[in-house]
């Protein structure tokens, strides 16, 4: 493994990861889920809002606000602020971000979050403005909605690697069974491999249970120094390392890894750990070929012997590789934005012994990723943080 | 047409402003290879838009050009995974430029494809209005859209009880429906829409009326008034009879009303003063059928414009040629609707004229002048 050059995130943490409970559509506003995941991290964390002086925050549905406007709505008077549009890859970019600024100093304590609404045709409308490529050469096509952006990269994948729909099924149907500990879950009747193969198409190979369910939610945590957590007495998981990247692989005449497979091993060595070493791994499961892709380019496997591993491991929380114990966007719904922090914060909670029903025994490192912006014919963006609990 | 790099020549998709591979910001529209290999394809059976919605299922692809991009596009049905495809650009039915796959070769009954037939106005089964069989180009335009497998051609004819060059002959057609119509009379252009209007899914406007001469060197106003009355107003009065039933069938199945389809002047585009009048009267149809073109489109009903030179027959026999034969006119009007187009360019002069109109404007309107 080669080492890393980059200066490491000695005596960074995040604390008070919360979930904000999910509802299937909403008529409140985005501001108004993430005024509640605010509230939630105040009264988690112990401390007044006027002790935030740092704000990351991503949504879809914020309408023509931006972080700015969110300061004075919520009377949060910060000296650090960001506002992250990076899709599934958001709670990784905006966790980089605020490490960096609570290292610096140029803050103390930075409030990540990430909340979206659901109206009825706020799915819709979210679509058909995406992106200009989307606009121009994509949403043209009936393909609005990823589904069927995601089905031809599917099928190019299984196709190249021999994958089978129960391979790829076996990861939905673990997070589904997660997803019953989970009481926040929007999917909560069992899902069996039978269930899924039979479930009806979408866009060839997609079938129902390979897509997630939009919804309304949030979910944030604190990013600040381990003094300033000792100090509040708030229990927090080291950060350990981080990994981001754009577009990587362009010449890739379609998407068959993502951007990990570059920087993984800088994931790693930065870490100090081997991917034997994680205890939970919390992947985005946009689709579950997704997932699979990502075992790969996270180093769980070679390229190609995704299917394999999925075959040869449990998935489950009791299982031997525990992974998106929450259930995942797959189960628990993607609420937006928030489906990129999904992971992150579960997995949080777990090094935090804090999972509660979901919990596994002894997790004291994690990993979570985040993959996002299908701005044309591929997934542009990826990243990946690895985390230790207090126990580690 | 895609975009390709002027600094290092790279083909660039989709459209942007600047090269991906050099950052270039000179990127011009340029005639690219057409071929291509579909890489993966899907068929979309729950689209969340509501047109793909009900046209379920739909498929699509990712297809990979020889020259470079990688495009999403809709896929003929004999397009298969691995194989070579031929790609073009085609108007949807919102007028939207759509890439469109077809496999490489012929296959048989290759028009009829489902999808392909969504991007197209093609004649063959359906109902088509040629609104003037006086004319050479009327009939010529009954002739090949029979043989492009339409299915019923109505043909207009202004007092019937008048006889005709060719009037046996269009009265003696299978599948050809010689009807009474005067386009620049409101009551007659009603009455007809009122027999077949719900019938007609293609309207070819072959409505003639050529004088030559300009504005010093007649007299009054009642010629420029009749040329305004049979060109223009005729036009009103088909649009107005037969636009609304049209716009309302847009999505009626297989046969649903695909396109209206104008015969003007190139000289509508710029005026030629020997037929100076006759060009004004076609520059003000021009303009409507921009209107015509923005009414019908949430029908998806398409308005093609043909533009032509002088064309072969007596009113522009003073005229030496190049001159257009009146049988290139109705083919093009055939190809024009299986391509799906918005405008085309039929013989030498029109080509010229559009040519020199881009490149010089103000020098065709000098040259024009002889």
């Amino acid at each position: 493994m080669k080492n890393s050059l980059r200066t490491p995130y000695d005596g960074i943490v995040m604390a008070a990861p919360v979930t904000i409970p999910y509802a299937r559509y909403s008529i409140e506003s985005a501001q108004w889920w993430i005024g509640r995941a605010l509230s939630a991290l105040v009264a988690r964390a112990g401390i007044k809002a006027s002790d935030i002086d740092g704000l990351c925050v991503s949504s879809f549905t914020m309408g023509t606000d931006s972080g700015i406007g969110l300061t004075q709505h919520f009377g949060l008077c910060v000296r650090w602020l960001d506002t992250v549009p990076l899709g599934g890859a958001s709670a990784i970019a905006a966790l980089r971000k605020a490490a960096r600024a609570v290292q610096a100093h140029d803050a103390d304590i930075v409030a990540c979050v990430a909340g979206d609404t659901n109206h009825v045709d706020s799915f819709r409308l979210t679509l058909e403005n995406f992106s200009r490529f989307n606009q121009d050469a994509v949403y043209p096509y009936g393909a609005g909605g990823a589904n069927a952006s995601f089905a031809l990269i599917a099928r190019n994948y299984m196709r190249t690697y021999g994958v089978t729909r129960e391979d790829v099924g076996r990861i939905a149907v673990a997070q589904r069974a997660n997803a019953l500990r989970n009481p926040h879950a929007l999917m909560k009747t069992p899902l069996t491999l039978e269930q899924y193969l039979a479930a009806r198409p979408i866009s060839d190979p997609i079938h129902l249970f390979d897509c997630v369910m939009p919804c309304a939610g949030a979910e944030a945590f604190l990013v600040m120094r381990d003094e300033t957590a000792a100090s509040l007495g708030l229990p927090a998981a080291r950060l350990l390392s981080t990994i981001e990247r754009h577009n990587a692989f362009a010449d890739d005449p379609m998407q068959v890894r993502g951007g990990w497979a570059m920087d993984v091993d800088e994931l790693y060595a930065m870490a100090g750990v081997t991917p034997d070493d994680l205890d939970i791994v919390q992947t985005y499961d946009d689709y579950p070929v997704i997932t699979m892709m990502q075992f790969e380019d996270l180093g769980f496997c070679n390229k190609g012997e995704g299917a394999a591993f999925v075959r040869q491991h449990d998935l489950t929380v009791d299982g031997d590789f525990p992974h998106n114990t929450s259930g995942g966007q797959l189960s628990a719904g993607q609420a937006g934005a928030a489906g990129a922090y999904l992971g992150l914060v579960e997995g949080l909670r777990q090094v935090l012994g804090e999972a509660g029903p979901t919990q596994v025994k002894d997790a004291k490192l994690g990993l979570a990723s985040g993959f996002g912006m299908i701005n044309y014919d591929r997934g542009l963006a990826s990243g990946a943080v690895i985390f230790a609990g207090p126990a580690r | 047409m895609l975009q390709r790099c002027e600094a290092c020549g790279a083909f660039a998709y989709p459209a942007r402003e600047a090269c991906p591979a050099c950052l270039s910001g000179s990127l011009a529209f340029v005639d690219a290879p057409r071929r291509g290999a579909l890489l993966a394809e899907t068929t979309a059976r729950v689209p969340s838009d509501v047109y793909f919605r009900e046209r379920a299922p739909w498929r699509i692809g990712l297809v990979k050009l020889d020259c470079g991009p990688t495009m999403v596009a809709h896929l003929h049905a004999d397009c298969v995974e691995g194989a070579p495809v031929v790609m073009s650009f085609q108007l949807d039915k919102s007028g939207q430029a759509v890439a469109f796959a077809r496999p490489e070769g012929e296959t048989p009954n290759m028009a009829d494809d489902r999808q392909w037939r969504e991007m197209t106005a093609d004649p063959k089964f359906r109902r088509v209005l040629v609104t003037n069989g006086r004319s050479l180009i009327g009939q010529e335009a009954v002739a090949a859209l029979k043989a492009a497998g339409a299915k019923t051609v109505f043909v207009g004819v202004a007092e019937p009880w008048r006889p005709f060059a060719g009037e046996q002959w269009l009265r003696g057609q299978q599948g050809v429906e010689v009807v009474t119509l005067d386009a620049s009379d409101e009551k007659s252009v009603t009455d007809l829409a009122a027999d077949i209007g719900g019938k007609v899914d293609i309207l070819v406007n072959t409505t003639e009326y050529v004088r030559a001469g300009g504005v010093l060197d007649r007299r009054g106003t009642s010629v420029a008034r009749d040329e305004i009355d049979q060109a223009y107003l005729g036009f009103i009065n088909l649009a107005q009879a037969f636009g609304p039933a049209m716009r309302m069938r847009g999505a009626d199945g297989v046969n649903s009303s695909a396109a209206w389809v104008n015969i003007l002047s190139v000289h509508a585009l710029a005026n030629w003063p020997a037929f100076g009048a006759y060009s004004a009267s076609q520059a003000a149809c021009l303009s409507l059928s921009h209107c015509l073109r923005a009414e019908l489109r949430p029908g998806g009903v398409k308005v093609l414009n043909l533009f032509t030179g002088p064309v072969d027959n007596e009113w522009f026999q003073t005229v030496p040629p190049p001159k257009v034969a009146p049988r290139a006119v109705a083919q093009a009007v055939v190809s024009g609707l299986r391509g799906g187009l918005e405008e085309m360019y039929v013989g030498d002069v029109a080509e010229e004229i559009r040519q020199r109109l881009a490149a010089n404007p103000k020098a065709l309107e000098r040259e024009l002048d002889k």
